[in-house]
Parts: structure tokens; sequence; C-alpha cells
């Protein structure tokens, strides 16, 4: 069974410029141990979706159903709530300076929630928190527990994140582009770290993030969004090699391939939606390739292919790999005789 | 560690005089020090070592890449050579001409050809003027063309990097992200310069439009044959754009090469250490690499290590890399346009993770030594750390 249900989640924002949909119907789920990728644009409601499951979309209508271990966390009392966030659901957000009080060492922080939800000591608390500073690499911890957060460099301030995220021992483990602003190297041993204690504990996480890179290297399931609605899902194997979706193959041939050949990256046209009334039907079609006359009509999220391999995707293009194919062809013979006309935009 | 600022009569290595035609700029021992003012009032003053003797040649027409993590000085590298810092000591010479102590004044004509791309296309177009008016900017302050004629040149070069000429009187924030990049390259552009240096200019944007300015960038190349400085800390663009890479690490340029050959027979290990932390967009090749992961954070740049910078961090530490600083040059036969600074450079195909440092434990340490769960890390001593699951989390 799953640990964490989300079903139909939508959530919208009053504006002065009007609402806005951020999300609009996200559906998924996931396993104990288990790492499931969220990746899309800026805009595509990935961070929203999240922060609404854990209450911090203030403001917002939300409809749709959570359900962690039982209880659906939308319709949970601020109390509920506040005993879930933190000690059974925890978070790494981007910003590991924004989210660290400046005024208060880094060891206090984590005593506090750690005594916020676990009835102990300040003395056991801080030799928890010494630990948790020694399991996620911080040198010296039983010292640099008393330093302040700007003392930390970025990647030990995102490491302390983690502790603190870790304190409780969480059943899931939101990280909300917990690497972004970090250095490869420091990324690295990041990404290690939650990888290890997702080991050790079973943790689940949900990991979003725009970088293709990061999910092919740690996410089992890997769900991708566009203007509030996920588009595709697919094990990560499956999306990189095997997608159905036409944005998934787009955001893929735009990257600079890693080992590839060089020559014209192939992005994809246009710019991402304005979420401000979108039209109806699916939000990638004025920037597709394989658009057609029924993509006004948003197609349901599908199963793919003939396994049991949970590939799901929201497309009207044939499900069926050889008819897929021929489409396939047959657009990229209209394009090239596009191309070879009057240079394109 | 710290000492003043290097003498400035510093002799520039004799093979400046022999340039090729086809440089079109040449550093020559670049050293750029920022003062830190001391908090006592008989404290020594110390120097950050932002630049420390950085020597590159970059060729007419070609895309020299600069990598390295943050603080390693590839930013500052890029401004010095643009003037925009003066520098400590050693030598700009830019299409022929020393511009090393030249005045803003005497700077001014050259400011044409040397041009910058920001990474932050929101902090860097002023909010409140409109488009064209900025992307005119250059036409005004070299006093050149104005009125209509103005006019028509800003939305020449609009409609060249792919914005509606239209919009000439929008504000910036009526554009998206990708699209202000444009902005920006639109005025990088005005009197078709010689040189653009772009920092980090796609770091900001979604990996879709990430594409889009890149092969503009590339077409303008072909187009006007410019010469860039790609600045970025994504790898797999940098090695995509760039000609030839150079790596630098606090401070100091450890290895330059032809992109595909940096990628493909690194000799560095801080190189090989840095392309093995890049994630690899395919699940196949993520799974077979192995990742070297450097223990702790670059040290501070105000007391580099002494010898070899990377030495407490290097796998392949030896006792020679703590005593003397490598120099830049060819290794293992490799040819004069792929130099290292390393003592025991990395042999093609050679495992960096099956070395160990043979140097003391005192000298592995530069006040951080962070070891990260080190593999087979106890998990009874995690357990420790943490409360079995449910015990916790009930007020």
């Amino acid at each position: 069974m799953a640990l964490l249900e989300v079903e139909d989640l939508r959530v919208s924002f009053n504006t002065p410029d009007g609402v806005v949909q951020a999300v609009r119907g996200v559906s998924y789920d996931i396993e104990a141990g288990k790492t499931l990728g969220i990746v899309g644009e800026s805009g595509s409601g990935k961070s929203v979706s999240t922060q609404t499951i854990m209450g911090l979309t203030k403001g917002a209508q939300v409809t749709g159903r959570a359900v962690f271990e039982g209880q659906d966390l939308l319709t949970a009392s601020p109390d509920q709530m506040r005993a879930i966030r933190g000690a059974k659901i925890g978070m790494i957000f981007q910003d590991p300076l924004s989210s660290l009080h400046p005024y208060y060492t880094v060891g206090w922080q984590i005593v506090e929630m750690i005594r916020l939800h676990d009835d102990m000591s300040k003395d056991q608390a801080m030799k928890r928190a010494v630990e948790l500073l020694r399991l996620v690499g911080i040198p010296q911890p039983d010292r640099r527990v008393n330093d302040y957060p700007h003392q930390f460099s970025g990647g030990m301030r995102q490491r302390a994140m983690i502790a603190m995220a870790m304190a409780l021992n969480p059943a899931v483990l939101i990280a909300d582009e917990p690497t972004t602003a970090l250095d490869v190297t420091v990324q690295a041993q990041v990404l290690r770290v939650i990888r290890r204690m997702q080991e050790v504990f079973g943790t689940a996480v949900i990991l979003i993030t725009h970088d293709l890179g990061v999910v092919a290297d740690v996410a089992d399931d890997v769900l991708v969004m566009y203007g509030g609605k996920v588009l595709e899902r697919a094990d990560r194997r499956t999306l990189f090699f095997a997608s159905h979706h036409p944005y998934t193959e787009g955001l893929l041939q735009s990257m600079p391939s890693y080992g590839g050949e060089r020559g014209r990256l192939r992005p994809i046209p246009g710019q991402p939606p304005s979420l401000l009334a979108p039209p109806p039907g699916c939000p990638f079609a004025p920037r597709c390739v394989y658009v057609m006359d029924k993509c006004a009509e948003m197609p349901s999220l599908d199963p793919v292919g003939s396994g049991d391999l949970g590939h799901l995707s929201a497309c009207w293009l044939p499900h069926n790999e050889a008819d897929r194919e021929a489409v396939r062809r047959r657009v990229a013979h209209v394009e090239l005789a596009k191309s070879a006309g009057p240079a394109g935009a | 560690m710290a000492t003043g600022p290097v003498s400035e009569t510093d002799p520039a290595p004799a093979a400046a005089a022999a340039d090729g035609d086809d440089v079109l700029l040449r550093a020559d021992n670049l050293v750029k020090y920022f003062p830190i003012k001391g908090t006592g009032l008989f404290r020594e003053k110390e120097y950050v070592h932002a630049v420390d003797g950085v020597s590159l040649s970059i060729r007419r027409g070609q895309t020299f890449g600069i990598v390295g993590e943050t603080g390693c000085g590839k930013s500052t590298l890029a401004r010095c050579v643009a003037r925009l810092h003066d520098v400590t000591s050693g030598r700009i010479v830019f299409d022929g001409q020393d511009i090393t102590k030249l005045s803003q004044r005497a700077m001014r004509p050259l400011r044409r050809e040397i041009q910058m791309i920001f990474q932050d296309p929101i902090g860097s177009l002023n909010p409140r003027r409109r488009v064209g008016s900025i992307i005119g900017d250059p036409f005004a302050i070299h006093k050149l063309a104005a009125g209509s004629e103005r006019k028509r040149r800003v939305q020449e070069l609009m409609e060249r990097v792919g914005l509606n000429p239209e919009h000439f009187n929008r504000f910036p924030a009526e554009f998206s992200g990708g699209q202000r990049q444009r902005i920006g390259v639109a005025r990088a552009l005005a009197f078709q310069p010689k040189l653009i240096i772009c920092d980090e200019p796609v770091s900001a944007l979604d990996v879709s439009v990430q594409a889009q300015v890149i092969n503009l960038l590339a077409d303008l190349q072909t187009d006007f044959g410019l010469t860039y400085i790609f600045i970025a800390h994504d790898l797999s663009v940098v090695r995509h754009v760039s000609n030839s890479i150079g790596v630098m690490y606090l401070g100091k340029v450890t290895e330059v090469a032809p992109a595909e050959e940096l990628f493909t027979v690194p000799r560095h290990p801080y190189t090989g250490a840095l392309l093995s932390a890049v994630p690899v967009p395919n699940p196949e090749l993520s799974d077979q690499r192995q990742q070297i992961i450097l223990a702790g954070d670059v040290p501070s740049p105000v007391a580099p290590p002494s010898g070899c910078r990377f030495h407490p961090r290097c796998p392949k530490a030896a006792p020679v890399c703590v005593a003397e600083d490598p120099p830049l040059e060819p290794r293992l036969g490799d040819g004069p346009e792929h130099p290292a600074a390393c003592h025991l450079p990395m042999a093609e195909g050679e495992n960096l993770a099956e070395f160990r440092p043979s140097i003391s434990e005192k000298e592995r340490v530069v006040e951080v030594e962070g070891s990260l769960l080190p593999e087979g890390a106890e998990p009874e001593h995690i357990a420790d750390a943490l409360p079995a699951r449910g015990e916790g989390g009930t007020p």
C-alpha cells in the first residue's frame, strides 16, 4: 500500500491579475523506501503541489485528497498538521540560508525542532543534534553545533537542513530543489547523504527538481509536470529511453547531451503557458510539434505499452509503439520541409 | 600564508611576444587580490586571493569555457579581462594591445569591443525603463546614432536576437526569462563587439528555453565571428558550446584542454572529480560510472593551501603536492593545447576511487574534513542518532 497518496489535487490562488490555477488535477502515490522525482519547468506547479500537501500554501483554494497514514492532510486541523509536519513528513527547501534563522545557532534550531515533537531534555536533544550533524558529514559536529548559519558554507547549511529534516526520522522526506543552489561536487555529497538515509531508514523521498541529470541519478519513478498537470509518469529507465509524451521528448532533446554529438540543440519553441485562465485541453499543445485537433481536449493520464510498468502518459498520440513511430516519422518529414525553406525562428 | 600583492614588475613570459594573429586575448600571470579589512587596529591586512597567477590565450572566433566551483575566481577573472576590476599584477593583451594599464578614458573605445552578458536577466535590466531605451544605451553612451536612426538600429538588433521589434516600448517585466536574456544579448551586440563575456548566461533559464539561447549565441558567433568567454557551472552546457575549456580551482587554472579531450582524458584529479560529480541525464551511464565524492569544502581563498591548492582534498595527494606548486604544462605526452597543473596527472582510464592520499592526516585537513557517511557507516551508530519511527511525533 502506498505511504502517501495524492488524488486529483487542485490548487488555485487569487491574485490581483486573476485566479492562477497553479495545480490542475495532480495524482500520484509513493511507497516507503522509494524516490519519486518530480520534474518540470518554473511554473509547472511542482513545488506548489507538495507545499499544499504540507499545508504551506495559505490562502489557496485547494480541492482533492492527500492521504497519509489513513488521514487526509488537506482536511486535517492545524494541530494535527503540526504533529505531522516535520515529525512524519520532513521538508528540505532550495535555499538553506533563508530557511535557517540567522539569530540562532544551528544546534539550537535542531534542538527546538526535536523538543517540539519529542519529550526530552535539552541536553539529550543537543546530543542528538550533534549525532545528526555528524551523520550528514559536518566535521567536528560537537563544535560546529554552536555555530550560526552564516558560519556554515552553502553545502554545510544544506546538510544541516537535511539533519533537521531527518531529526525525527520522518516516513516521507520532501526535498524541493535541494541541490539547485549548490556546486556539482557538493550536490553529489548531498544526494549521497539523502540516499544513505533512505537506505538505512526506508524513507520515502519526493525529489522536486528541474535537473534531469539528478533524476536519472537518484529517482525510481519520475513525474513530469507542465502547466499544473502531470503529463507523464514512468520509471526512470522508461522515461529516458522510451518516453511517450512529446513534452518529455522535447525536454530530453533540448539538453546538451552528455557524450553525444555536438551541433545544434533542439529547443522546444515558445514559452511555458500562463496559468491565469489556461485554455482547456493539453497545456503543451501550443508548443507541440505533433499537435492535432483532438488536443483541444485534455487527454487522461492512461497506461502506455503492454506491461504493467506503471508507465502513464496524457497524450493523444497512439500508445502503440509502431503507430507512434509512424506519426513521428510523418511529423519529422514536415519539420524537415519547413526548415529547408526559410530559416525557422 | 597571507602575503601582500606580488611585485608589479613581474616579468611577463617571453612567449607573449610571439603571439600569432589568431589570438584575440591573452592574459599573462594575472593576479587579483581583494583586501579584506582587518578587524583590529594592528591586525595585518589580509587578502582574498581571487585570481592568483592565471595565464591563458583565447583564439579569435572561438569559445573559451571556464568551469569551477563557487568562489574559484572564474567571474573575477572574466571581470579583470574586461577591465571591470583593476588587476593587482600581470598583463592583459587584447587584440595586440596591452590594456592592463589603460585609463578609463583610453578604455572607452575598447569597451565597445568587449561586452558582457550576465546571469540574472532580471537584475541586469532596469525595470522602469523601456526595452528600446535599454538596448539603445550603448548608442547613447558612445554618442552614436540618435533619434530615429537609433530606434532603427535597436529594432534591427531586437529582430536579430529573436525579439519582436514592435515590443520596443515594453518594460522588461513584460518579457519571459528567455526573452529577457535576449534583451541582454541585443545590448551586448550593439557595436559588433569582438569579445563577449557570458557569465552564466543560461543558468537561470529552464532547459527548453536555455537551448534557445544557446542556439542564438551559436548563430551570432557564426554570423559575426564573435569570440566568447563562457562561464557556467553546468558542465554539459560548457562542453556543448566551448572549443576549449579552462578549469579553475581557488584562483588558479588547474587544467586547460580542447572541450572533448577534457571530458575524455582529464589529467588533473580535480577535473576528474568534478566530471564524475556531474549528474548524467542517462540512467544507463549514471548506474555504471563511479562517482568520486570529494570530502569537505573548498578551502578559504584568504589563506590557500601550500603547494598544489587541491592537495587537501585530492585522492592522489603526495608529499610533493604539499611542498611544490605544480606548473601548468602539458603532461603525459599531451599536446601544448592541453596543459595541466598536477604533479601526479591521471592516466587515461584511471580510476580515482582506487587512490588514497599519501600525505599526513594533518595536511589533508584544511579546517574541514567532513567525512560523509563512509561506505558501510555503521547503521547502529546512525540508529542512535534517530528515534525509531512512530516514537516521535506525538505532541
